[in-house]
C-alpha cells in the first residue's frame, strides 16, 4: 500500500513538473461576447484567432461571457493561469479589461472597442466600422423607394450612434428626402428579437434593413419580406442571398497575429489601433448584381476614396438634431469627436436613450 | 404611419407568431408542475430541442422528422430530469437548474456543425386567403401548423384538466402524492408522464424558434425565453388560459413596442424595453387577485420530494 503511495506521489511531482513546463510556453487567451458561430461579431474574433493558431501560437478562448461581474472573473482567471496576452472582444470589458491589468502586470491586454487604457500593459484597438456604414448609407439612399431606411441598434455607445450618423450623412448626400428609423432591441445577440425588430420596421416602411447587432436574423426577415438589407460583421450573404446588397466584414486576423507575434517577441508596447478600410480591418463584400453596374462602380470609388482618405465620412457642414454646427464647412471629425460622438445628425429621427 | 385597419391586422399576426414558443412551453410546462414536479429545465429542454429539429431537417430534409425529432429529443432529454427526481429523488430545484446548464452546453456542442446553414421555409396554411381578406386574412390565415396547435393548446389542456379523469389524477398527484398514492394511484408513473410531456412540449417550442420563426441554428437562441414560460405559468397561476392571455400580451407588447420607437414615440427606450415584462405581470397579478381560484388552482405539494414507502 505504501508502495503504491510512493508510486502517486512520484507520479504527482512528475505531473506537476510537467505543468509548470507547459505554464512557461507564450499563451493567448480570448473573451468573446457570444457564441463562436453566432456568424457575426464573434464568429469574426475566432476567425482572428484561428489565424493565430495558424502562426504557431498556442491560444484559448472563453465564450458567450457576459458583461459585467463574470466578465472580471473570466479575465482573471485566464491571467492567472499563465496567459501573456489576453485579447477583450467587446465594449463591456473595458472596466474588467483594466482592473485586472492593475493586478497583473506582466501579462498584456488588448480591448476591442474601448478607450481606457489606465495600466501600461493595455491597448485598445477597434475598426473604423463608420466607413462601412458611410458605403452602405450611399447604397441605401440611392435603393429605398420607401426613402425610409430601418436600423437596428443595440446599446446606445459612441460606436453604435457613430454608425448611424455616418450611414445617414451618405444616404442624405445621394437622397435628402430619407428617414431613418431606429429600434434599438438592447441586445447584441437575440435572434428572436432582432428578427421581430426587423419585422416592425418593414411593417413601419422600411424597404432597407440595416444592423448592428450580431445574428442573422435581421437579413432573413428582410429576405422574407423582400426588403434589401446588409449584412453585419461578417458576410452574411447565404442566408439571404437576394437581399443582401453587401455586408460589412471586420477582419481582425492581420492585426491579432502581428500583436501576438510581437508580445511573443518582447516588442510589444501599449498603443490605441483603430483601423479602417485602408488598412483592411474593415472590408466589404461583393456587392449584389442588383444594384446594377453604375451604383456598383460608384461605391466602389467611394470605397476607394475612403480607404485613399480623399473623402472622409464625416465631412463638414455636419449639425447635430437642433441645428447646432459640429464639424464645420470644409473640414473633418477629429478622431477624438469621432470616438466620443453622443449626438445624432440633422436627419435622424428621435432620441438617444440615456 | 398608417394606422389602418389591415396594418392592425398584419400587427396581430406577428404578436400571435411571437407568442408561439411561450405558449407551448407553458403549457407544457403546466401540465408537469400540476402534477407536483418543477422542472426548472424548461430553456435547457427548448434548446435541445431546437438543435434536434434544425438538425434532422437539414440531414433528413423532412420538416416532419425534424418537427416529431424535436419533440422526441425533449422526451428524452426530460427524461433525465424524470429518473433524477422521481427515481433518484433529487431536489428538483437544483435538477431543472443543472438541466438548463446540461442542455445549452450540449446544444452548442451538437450543433457546432450547423452553424451558418441557412433554414428551410416551413410551409404555412391557407397563405391566398392572407392576402385576400382585410384584416382577418393576416390574423387567422397564412400561419404554420404548429401555430395553430399552440393556439388550440391551452383550450385542450384547460379541457385535459378540468374535463378528463386523467386531468384530475393529474391534480391529485399534484396537491397530494400521498393521497393519491393510497388511492391506489401509481404516482410516479403520473408524474414521470407529465414531465415527459412537459418535455416533449418544449422541445417543439425550441423546434418552432429553429425551423419557423428564425429558420437557423445559433447557440443560445431561446434567449431566456424559456424562463419567462416559466414566469409565466406562476404568474397565470398554473390556468392554461391565463397562459395564453400572459403569453400574448408579452408577445403583444414586445412587438408594439418595437412599433412605437420606430414611429418616434417620445418615451424612454429603456420604459419601452421593459414594458413587456410589467405589463404582462400586472396584467396577470390583476385577472387572478381571487385568493380561493389561486388556491384551486396551484398544486399544493409542487416541488416536493415524494418517495413510496414499501
Amino acid at each position: 500500500m505504501y508502495k503504491n503511495f510512493l508510486r502517486y506521489l512520484i507520479s504527482a511531482f512528475f505531473l506537476l513538473g510537467l505543468g509548470t513546463s507547459a505554464n512557461a510556453e507564450f499563451k493567448v487567451g480570448f473573451v468573446y461576447v457570444g457564441p463562436t458561430g453566432d456568424h457575426g461579431w464573434t464568429y469574426q474574433h475566432h476567425e482572428g484567432r484561428n489565424a493565430v493558431e495558424a502562426a504557431g501560437i498556442k491560444t484559448t478562448f472563453v465564450e458567450s461571457v457576459p458583461e459585467g461581474a463574470d466578465a472580471e472573473r473570466v479575465i482573471r482567471q485566464l491571467a492567472q493561469s499563465g496567459h501573456d496576452l489576453i485579447f477583450t472582444t467587446s465594449f463591456g470589458y473595458m472596466d474588467p479589461t483594466n482592473k485586472v491589468a492593475k493586478d497583473f502586470p506582466n501579462v498584456k491586454f488588448e480591448h476591442a472597442t474601448g478607450y481606457k487604457r489606465e495600466h501600461s500593459n493595455v491597448s485598445t484597438y477597434s475598426a473604423r466600422f463608420y466607413e462601412g456604414r458611410t458605403l452602405l448609407g450611399h447604397i441605401a439612399g440611392k435603393m429605398t423607394k420607401t426613402n425610409t431606411i430601418g436600423y437596428i441598434a443595440s446599446f446606445p455607445i459612441p460606436e453604435v450612434i457613430r454608425g448611424i450618423n455616418a450611414m445617414t450623412l451618405a444616404a442624405q448626400k445621394v437622397n435628402p428626402n430619407i428617414k431613418t428609423k431606429i429600434v434599438w432591441v438592447f441586445t447584441w445577440y437575440d435572434p428572436g428579437k432582432e428578427a421581430e425588430a426587423a419585422q416592425a420596421l418593414i411593417d413601419q416602411g422600411a424597404d432597407i434593413i440595416m444592423q448592428h447587432t450580431d445574428s442573422t436574423a435581421p437579413v432573413q426577415t428582410a429576405e422574407k419580406a423582400g426588403v434589401w438589407s446588409f449584412g453585419q460583421a461578417s458576410d452574411m450573404q447565404r442566408f439571404a442571398p437576394k437581399s443582401i446588397l453587401t455586408s460589412i466584414i471586420d477582419d481582425w486576423a492581420p492585426y491579432y497575429v502581428e500583436r501576438a507575434i510581437a508580445a511573443r517577441d518582447g516588442t510589444w508596447g501599449q498603443q490605441d489601433t483603430w483601423h479602417g478600410l485602408k488598412e483592411g480591418m474593415v472590408a466589404m463584400a461583393p456587392y449584389n448584381s442588383a444594384m446594377g453596374s453604375d451604383l456598383v462602380k460608384e461605391v466602389e470609388q467611394l470605397q476607394k476614396d475612403l480607404a485613399s482618405g480623399k473623402t472622409h465620412s464625416f465631412t463638414g457642414p455636419i449639425y447635430d438634431q437642433k441645428g447646432n454646427m459640429l464639424v464645420a464647412e470644409g473640414k473633418v471629425a477629429d478622431d477624438g469627436m469621432l470616438a466620443g460622438m453622443s449626438v445624432y445628425v440633422k436627419g435622424v429621427e428621435g432620441d438617444i436613450p440615456k | 404611419m398608417s394606422l389602418d385597419i389591415s396594418f392592425i391586422g398584419i400587427l396581430i399576426g406577428s404578436i400571435m407568431a411571437s407568442s408561439v414558443p411561450l405558449i407551448l412551453a407553458a403549457s407544457g410546462e403546466l401540465i408537469t408542475e400540476r402534477s407536483g414536479v418543477l422542472n426548472l429545465g424548461v430553456e435547457g429542454m427548448m434548446i435541445i430541442g431546437a438543435i434536434s429539429g434544425f438538425a434532422l431537417m437539414v440531414l433528413t430534409d423532412n420538416l416532419f422528422i425534424a418537427i416529431v425529432g424535436s419533440m422526441l429529443s425533449g422526451i428524452i432529454i426530460s427524461l433525465i430530469f424524470g429518473f433524477l427526481t422521481q427515481s433518484l429523488l433529487t431536489n428538483h430545484v437544483a435538477t431543472g437548474l443543472a438541466l438548463t446548464i446540461f442542455g445549452i452546453g450540449l446544444s452548442a456542442m451538437l450543433g457546432k456543425n450547423y452553424v451558418g446553414i441557412p433554414g428551410k421555409e416551413f410551409p404555412v396554411l391557407f397563405s391566398g386567403l392572407k392576402e385576400i381578406i382585410p384584416f382577418f386574412g393576416p390574423i387567422l390565415f397564412g400561419h404554420s401548423v404548429v401555430l395553430y396547435f399552440a393556439f388550440t393548446l391551452p383550450f385542450l389542456t384547460n379541457y385535459f384538466l378540468k374535463k378528463t379523469k386523467l386531468g384530475l389524477v393529474v391534480r391529485a398527484v399534484g396537491d397530494s402524492p400521498v393521497s393519491a398514492s393510497n388511492q391506489g394511484i401509481n404516482v410516479i408513473l403520473i408524474r414521470y408522464s407529465c414531465i415527459l410531456y412537459g418535455g416533449a412540449m418544449c422541445g417543439l417550442a425550441g423546434a418552432y424558434l429553429s425551423l419557423i420563426y428564425t429558420p437557423q441554428w445559433i447557440e443560445n437562441m431561446t434567449a431566456g425565453r424559456g424562463w419567462i414560460a416559466l414566469a409565466l405559468v406562476v404568474f397565470a397561476t398554473w390556468s392554461p388560459i391565463k397562459v395564453l392571455i400572459g403569453a400574448l400580451i408579452f408577445g403583444g407588447i414586445t412587438i408594439l413596442q418595437l412599433h412605437m420607437q420606430a414611429i418616434g414615440f417620445r418615451i424612454p427606450v429603456q420604459f419601452l424595453s421593459a414594458l413587456p415584462y410589467l405589463m404582462t405581470i400586472i396584467v396577470l397579478v390583476v385577472i387572478s387577485r381571487d385568493s380561493r381560484k389561486i388556491k384551486l388552482n396551484t398544486p399544493t405539494s409542487l416541488g416536493r420530494i415524494f418517495y413510496k414507502e414499501k
